[in-house]
């Protein structure tokens, strides 16, 4: 069968999409960038909580916000995870179950952190021996969100930067 | 303003009593630290039967003990306080009087290293097992711990 002179994809101008391609209605991409699209459209997040980040990271998911409309719905176990919101304040005592939770959540991994403690301390920053100054020191993060705490809006606000990460667009 | 029964309490203990007042915050009693149990259990004898809470502070050379107990009916606030030696902290344990103090004892044991002799299980509380230090003692070190620059 002779393959259609439109639809036949030179390698030199496979990316970006050929104009011939596209004029006939194929968009071309790699299977990364495929991928990157599903990931981007779909971050869900492992639910837990360290401090009261976790009240307005409660408020993501209420009929109010509604961050299922971006595809951002919580999960339970990190294994179905792909988004981790470090929600508070991480000590010492707690950082290792952190790290661990992280290290099960299979890659593609994201790290939101999410509020002053978890971006750099916040008010524990000085005087204080049992606060991790930033979870940045215990696992590598994508998105900060300052506030103490960050309303929900600042949270989604995130989340679609995560979105504009993921997609390669920042 | 003085009851007649904090009369007979501070007749009771006699000369473990170093000062004693009453005033706004109810009776209190500072006692000579190997006296803390019967004093404790002095005061439950005598109505003070909740333990509100107990802690310590760091004066330097002493840690000062706080026992604030307080009666329910009549309502009435009493505290015990003690001094112990920085060098040589002990003080007798009162969860035989109060179970409450189980947890409180341990706390006050991981934050600033008094030793409670008598408590059933004196180990870390609130800190991981592994922890160096006793961080509410003013003279608290940690290589982690960054002391707030005087800005003024």
């Amino acid at each position: 069968m002779a393959v259609d002179e439109a639809h036949q994809v030179q390698t030199d101008d496979a990316l970006p999409p050929c104009k011939e391609a596209r004029n006939a209605g194929v968009v071309t991409a790699t299977v990364e960038q495929l991928f990157d699209w599903a990931r981007g459209s779909s971050m869900w997040y492992m639910l837990f909580g360290l401090a009261c980040c976790t009240i307005e990271m409660m408020n993501l998911n209420s009929s109010r916000f509604d961050a299922d409309r971006f595809g951002i719905i919580p999960r339970n176990t990190p294994r179905q995870s792909d988004v981790m919101i470090v929600a508070g304040t991480v000590t010492y005592k707690m950082a290792p179950m952190v790290r661990r939770l992280w290290e099960q959540m299979a890659e593609p991994r994201y790290v939101i952190a999410m509020g002053g403690c978890a971006t750099g301390g916040g008010p524990y920053y000085y005087d204080t021996y049992s606060v991790v100054k930033g979870v940045d020191k215990v696992i590598p993060v994508d998105i900060y969100i300052p506030g103490c705490p960050p309303r929900p809006e600042a949270l989604i606000d995130g989340f679609l930067k995560l979105e504009k990460k993921i997609k390669g667009g920042a | 303003m003085a009851v007649r029964a904090d009369d007979d309490l501070i007749a009771k203990l006699g000369d473990s009593i170093e000062s004693s007042s009453s005033g706004e915050e109810g009776l209190v009693l500072t006692v000579k630290p190997d006296a803390v149990r019967a004093a404790v259990s002095a005061l439950k004898d005598a109505g003070y039967e909740y333990l509100s809470y107990l802690t310590a502070i760091d004066r330097g050379e002493v840690f000062e003990l706080v026992y604030r107990l307080c009666s329910l009916e009549p309502l009435r606030d009493g505290a015990i306080k003690a001094r112990v030696p920085r060098e040589d902290a002990k003080v007798g344990s009162i969860t035989h009087l109060f179970k409450g103090a189980l947890w409180q004892e341990r706390e006050v044991y991981d934050l600033f290293g008094i030793v409670f002799t008598g408590h059933p299980n004196l180990t870390r509380i609130l800190l991981p097992d592994d922890w160096v230090g006793h961080p509410l003692r003013k003279d608290y070190e940690d290589e982690r711990l960054e002391r707030r620059p005087n800005v003024y």
